[in-house]
C-alpha cells in the first residue's frame, strides 16, 4: 500500500479485481480509500444480495487491535455495552459515548482471543482511544491497512464458501467466528454483516487478498455472486433498520453545534447500554437521560406510497416534530421506509404522522403530505439471517 | 483513631491544612468525621521536622501570610495554640554590593531609589490592593458554574462583575489587561530599580514553573497579596514553625469532635461503581463513610487512589492535562552561629531575604528548567526563623530555611545523590556571595527536590500549590472544569485540597469552601 503522503487517495487490497469489475468507474472516497459506489447498476447489486450473493470490499473500514491484560476491561469502560459478556470468537454490535453520552460512533467488537479484542468503526478515533487507556494496561494498533476484508453477504453465500472448502461453516452462529486455512495462510470468517441477510464478513493478510478474491469469485460463479458498491449496501442496510454513522446521526467529536449530537437513547440503541457493569464513558448522563427522560427518538417510519421521504420534514397534525435522515423505497419488503429523529413524545410504536414529501419529474416540483406509522424496526428480517445450520440456497 | 464502633459519614483523606479545617467545619455541622494521615504529623505542607540533630525547621511552607482570618478565628487557632513568633516582616532584597532594598509595607528604603519609584510603588500597591479586594468577594465561596443559571453562582458572578465594575473605568481596564500579560511588563511600566522589580517578579511566580515574562505571572502576584487582604502586611513565623499551624488545626478539629489517626495511608479510595462507599488503608484495613474528602491534590486523588480506569474519559484527561509539575527546591540549612549577611543587622537577617537582583537574572534562572536542567544561579527567598523562635535550634545556633528556584521535578538524569550535592553546593555558593562566612558555620543541609516534596507531602509532581496556579486553572477551571466546585464525576467524592478553588498557600479556603458546600449539598451530597 503507497503512503498517503505518496497518494491522494489510497487503494484497497482487493483494487485490482474491484477495479475490473467497475464497469461504470463510479468511484467515491471511503476514509482515504477508492471505493466502488456502483459496479454496474445499483439495483442489480442490491439484488444480489437478497437473491444470490454480493461482496463488498469493507478494507476502508477502520480497525483498532487491542491487546494486554486489561484489553477487555478497558473495552468495557469505553462502550456501552458489556463487553464481559462476549466470549472468545463472538462479536458484538455497539456503541461508544463521551462524558455526556453522546455517540461518539458505532461499531462491532471481536473477541479475537483472550485479552485480544479488534473494533471496527466508522470515524478514526485513536486520539479518544489512546487517551481512554490512560490507566490501563493494554496496547492500541491501527490495523486498519494490516487487515483486508470483505463483506460475503445473500442467501447463497453460505453455499459458496462450502464450495470454497470451508467445512462446517453452515454451523457458524450469528455473530460468530470461524477460521480456515487458505494457501498457506489463515482466513478468519464472522457472520456479521450491514445487509440484514445470511452473510459473512472474511478478514485476511493483504497479501492473500487477491487470490482469496480470484476463488471466491470462481466459487460463487453459478451462484450469482457480483461485486456490490455502496449505494446498493445503503439499501440494503435501510431495508433492515441499520443506522449508518454521519448520516442518522452526527458522532459526537464531529458536532460543532451544541444539541447536535445524540445519546444511544435517542437513536433507539438503548438496548445496547448495559448499567449492570463497572464505569463506563457516559454513565452518569446516559443514568440522567434514562430517569430524566430523552429530548429525542429515533423511529423508523412506513411510509405511504413510494415516493421515497428523503429529507423530509415530519409532522404531528400541523407541528412540526423531526426529520428525516434515511429514506428508500425497499423493493423485497415492497415498503417505502424512512429513518426519522423526532421529539420524544412521538417515538412510540404505532404513532401517526406525516411526512412532507418533495420530489421532481423533470423539473416538476411536487409536494406530498404522506401518512406514516411508526413500526416497529426491520421492515426486512428474513429466518436465514439467524438460522443455523445456515440454509443452502 | 478509629473509632470501629463508629459509622463515619465522612472520611478526609489527608490531614494537611485544608483538610483539618474542611474536616472541623463539617464536625461542627454535626457529622462524624474521620481524619487519616500517611504521615506522622498533621499539616501537610503546613509542616515543622528535625532534619539534623536538634535542628528544626519548616520543612516546606515557610512564611504564613495568607492564613484566612475567618478561618482562624472560627477554627479559634489562637486558643489552640497558634502563636506567631514574628509578623510583618519586609522584604529584603539582596544586593551583592551590599546596597540592599527593604520593602515595608508602602515604604521602600535603600540607595538609588528614585522619587518616582516611591511614588509609583504606593499607587502600584494601591491598585493591586483593590484589585485583590474584587477577587476575594470570590474567595471564601465556591467557583461559581458559567452556564448553570444557579443562584448562589449568580450572586458571585454578581459580586465579581459589581468589583470590576466598581473599579472604575481606568483599573478595569488595567486589570484586563495586566491579567493577560506579564509581571516583566508590567515591572518595567511602573519601576526603575533592578532590586525592587526582581523582588516583585520573584513573589509572582515562587512556587510555579514560570519566570517573570511567563503569562500568568501577574495573578501570581495578585493572588499572593491576598494576604494583605487577609490582615498580613508582610509575612510571619509561626512560633514552633509551620506544623504548629498544623497542630492547632489538629487541635481544633479534636475538639470538634474529629477522629484523628496519623501513620494511616490510603491506598485506595473504595468506589461501588461511580459512588465512594470508603477507603483502604495501606495496611489493609477498610473504613467506609457516607462520603469521602480528598485532601490530596486532584492528580494522586485520580491517579493513585480513585484509578483513572474508575473515571470516565473525559475526566481522566482533564487530570491528565492539568499541569502540576513542581520547579522549586527547599533547601535547610543547620548553622553553628549566625552567618553575616553583607550589609545587614541581626534584625534585618530576621526579615525575609530574597535574591532575585534583577528580572533577568530570575527570568535566566528560569531557562535551564525549562530543558530538564536547574539554575546555576538561582534565584531564592530566605528565612531565618531561629532569630524569632528560638527553640528551632539549640542555644545560639540557627536553622536557615530556603526556597530555591528553579529545581526542575524531571531533571534530566534524575535527582541523584550526586545531582543533589551538585546543586545544594551551587546554592550554598551562590549564598555566600551575600553571606561570606555562611560556609564556615554550616552544621548540616538538608536539599527537599520536587521529587522529595513528592515523597514526603505526596504531592504529585512536588507541586506546592496542587496545580498551576494560572488563568486557565483557577476559579471554575480549578482543578479542572467539570469538578470544579470541590464535587468530583465520583459520586459521594469531594476534594477539598489546595488544588480546588481558591488555591494554594496555607490559607485554609479551599478547605472551608469543600466543607461549605458539602454542608449546603445536605443529603444530597
Amino acid at each position: 500500500m503507497m503512503p498517503h503522503d505518496e497518494t491522494m487517495i489510497l487503494e484497497t487490497p482487493f483494487h485490482s479485481r474491484c477495479l475490473a469489475l467497475c464497469e461504470i468507474n463510479l468511484w467515491e472516497d471511503w476514509k482515504g480509500y477508492r471505493s466502488a459506489a456502483a459496479y454496474t447498476s445499483v439495483e442489480q447489486e442490491y439484488f444480489a444480495v437478497r437473491s444470490n450473493t454480493g461482496v463488498f470490499d469493507i478494507s476502508p473500514m477502520i480497525k483498532y487491535r487491542f491487546t494486554g491484560p486489561d484489553a477487555g476491561a478497558y473495552l468495557n469502560r469505553l462502550v456501552t455495552r458489556d463487553i464481559s459478556k462476549i466470549a472468545v470468537d463472538r462479536v458484538a454490535y455497539t456503541v461508544w459515548c463521551d462524558d455526556n453520552g453522546q455517540v461518539m460512533d458505532d461499531g462491532t467488537i471481536f473477541h479475537l482471543a483472550e485479552n485480544d479484542y479488534r473494533l471496527c468503526a466508522y470515524a478514526r478515533c485513536l486520539d479518544w482511544l489512546m487517551w481512554s487507556a490512560e490507566g490501563f494496561d493494554v496496547t492500541i494498533v491501527d490495523e486498519t491497512a494490516d487487515v483486508a476484508a470483505l463483506a460475503v453477504q445473500g442467501p447463497t453465500s453460505c453455499a459458496v464458501f462450502k464450495d470454497m472448502g470451508f467445512d462446517g461453516i453452515e454451523h457458524l452462529k450469528p455473530f460468530g467466528i470461524a477460521r480456515y486455512p487458505f494457501k498457506g495462510a489463515e482466513v478468519m470468517i464472522s457472520r456479521t454483516g450491514f445487509t440484514g441477510d445470511l452473510g459473512y464478513e472474511i478478514w485476511i493478510d493483504p497479501t492473500f487478498a487477491e487470490p482469496f478474491w480470484d476463488d471466491l469469485f470462481a466459487a460463487g460463479k453459478l451462484r450469482g455472486i457480483r461485486a456490490i458498491g455502496s449505494a446498493a449496501l445503503d439499501m440494503l442496510r435501510t431495508e433492515t433498520g441499520f443506522l449508518q454513522a454521519g448520516i442518522d446521526f452526527i458522532p459526537a467529536e464531529e458536532a460543532i453545534r451544541t444539541g447536535r449530537s445524540r445519546s444511544p437513547f435517542e437513536l433507539g440503541l438503548g438496548w445496547l447500554v448495559s448499567f449492570d457493569k463497572p464505569v463506563f464513558n457516559g454513565r452518569k448522563a446516559l443514568l440522567k437521560e434514562k430517569q430524566e427522560g430523552s429530548r429525542y427518538a429515533f423511529v423508523y417510519l412506513d411510509v405511504e406510497g413510494n415516493k421515497p421521504a428523503e429529507h423530509a420534514f415530519i409532522y404531528s397534525g400541523s407541528k412540526e416534530v423531526g426529520t428525516v435522515t434515511t429514506a428508500a423505497w425497499c423493493p423485497t419488503a415492497k415498503t417505502n421506509v424512512a429513518f426519522a429523529q423526532v421529539d420524544a413524545q412521538y417515538g412510540k410504536v404505532g404513532q401517526k404522522l406525516v411526512a412532507e414529501i418533495y420530489y421532481e419529474r423533470e423539473l416538476k416540483w411536487t409536494r406530498v403530505m404522506a401518512k406514516c406509522t411508526v413500526i416497529e424496526g426491520a421492515v426486512f428480517n428474513p429466518p436465514r439471517k439467524r438460522q443455523t445450520p445456515a440454509p443452502d440456497f | 483513631m478509629i473509632n470501629v464502633d463508629k459509622h463515619y459519614d465522612v472520611i478526609v483523606v489527608g490531614g494537611g491544612h485544608n483538610g483539618l479545617v474542611c474536616a472541623t467545619y463539617l464536625a461542627k455541622d454535626g457529622r462524624n468525621v474521620l481524619v487519616l494521615e500517611a504521615n506522622d504529623a498533621l499539616g501537610g505542607a503546613s509542616a515543622t521536622a528535625e532534619f539534623s540533630d536538634q535542628f528544626s525547621v519548616s520543612s516546606c511552607a515557610h512564611w504564613l501570610f495568607q492564613l484566612n482570618p475567618k478561618v482562624a478565628s472560627e477554627l479559634d487557632l489562637t486558643k489552640h495554640g497558634l502563636a506567631l513568633a514574628a509578623e510583618n516582616l519586609c522584604t529584603i532584597a539582596l544586593a551583592e554590593d551590599g546596597n540592599h532594598l527593604t520593602i515595608d509595607g508602602d515604604k521602600l528604603e535603600g540607595e538609588n531609589i528614585s522619587e518616582e519609584d516611591r511614588k509609583a510603588f504606593v499607587a502600584f500597591n494601591h491598585q493591586i490592593s483593590k484589585f485583590c479586594k474584587v477577587l476575594a468577594a470570590a474567595f471564601n465561596r465556591r467557583a461559581p458554574k458559567l452556564v448553570e443559571g444557579n443562584f448562589t453562582d449568580r450572586i458571585t458572578l454578581a459580586k465579581l462583575g459589581f468589583g470590576m465594575k466598581m473599579l472604575g473605568k481606568e483599573d478595569m481596564s488595567d486589570l484586563m489587561r495586566l491579567a493577560l500579560i506579564n509581571i516583566y511588563d508590567v515591572m518595567e511600566e511602573n519601576f526603575e530599580n533592578d532590586l525592587l522589580k526582581g523582588a516583585i517578579s520573584l513573589d509572582s511566580l515562587l512556587g510555579s514553573h514560570m519566570g517573570p515574562r511567563s503569562p500568568n505571572t501577574v495573578y501570581g502576584y495578585i493572588y499572593r497579596r491576598m494576604g494583605a487582604i487577609f490582615g498580613f502586611q508582610g509575612p510571619a513565623v509561626v512560633q514552633g514553625g509551620m506544623g504548629a499551624v498544623g497542630k492547632a488545626m489538629a487541635a481544633a478539629a479534636a475538639a470538634s469532635g474529629v477522629d484523628i489517626e496519623v501513620d494511616a495511608a490510603v491506598s485506595k479510595i473504595n468506589i461501588d461503581v461511580d459512588r465512594a462507599t470508603g477507603v483502604t488503608l495501606r495496611d489493609g484495613r477498610v473504613v467506609n463513610a457516607s462520603l469521602v474528602v480528598s485532601n490530596a491534590d486532584p492528580k494522586t486523588t485520580f491517579n493513585n487512589l480513585v484509578g483513572l480506569s474508575n473515571i470516565e474519559t473525559g475526566v481522566a484527561r482533564r487530570v491528565k492535562t492539568m499541569r502540576m509539575k513542581g520547579d522549586t527546591a527547599k533547601l535547610h540549612i543547620a548553622l553553628d552561629g549566625l552567618p553575616n549577611f553583607t550589609g545587614l543587622t541581626e534584625q534585618q537577617m530576621g526579615q525575609r531575604l530574597v535574591i532575585a537582583p534583577t528580572m533577568n537574572y530570575v527570568e535566566n534562572a528560569f531557562n535551564p528548567s525549562k530543558y530538564g536542567e536547574y539554575s546555576t544561579e538561582p534565584a531564592m527567598d530566605i528565612s531565618i526563623p531561629s532569630i524569632h523562635d528560638t527553640n528551632l535550634a539549640p542555644s545560639g545556633k540557627h536553622v536557615m530555611s530556603v526556597i530555591v528556584q528553579y529545581a526542575p521535578y524531571d531533571l534530566t538524569g534524575g535527582w541523584t545523590e550526586e545531582n543533589k550535592g551538585a546543586f545544594t553546593e551551587l546554592v550554598i555558593d551562590r549564598l555566600a556571595d551575600f553571606a561570606p562566612d555562611l560556609k564556615d558555620k554550616i552544621v548540616a543541609s538538608e536539599l527537599l527536590t520536587p521529587v522529595d516534596i513528592e515523597q514526603r507531602f505526596h504531592i504529585h509532581g512536588g507541586h506546592w500549590h496542587h496545580g498551576e496556579i494560572s488563568l486557565d486553572q483557577i476559579l471554575m477551571m480549578r482543578p479542572f472544569p467539570g469538578a470544579s466546585q470541590y464535587g468530583t464525576a465520583v459520586g459521594g467524592l469531594y476534594l477539598c485540597g489546595a488544588g480546588n478553588h481558591p488555591g494554594g498557600g496555607v490559607m485554609g479556603l479551599a478547605g472551608h469552601n469543600a466543607a461549605k458546600e458539602i454542608i449546603k449539598r445536605g443529603t444530597s451530597a
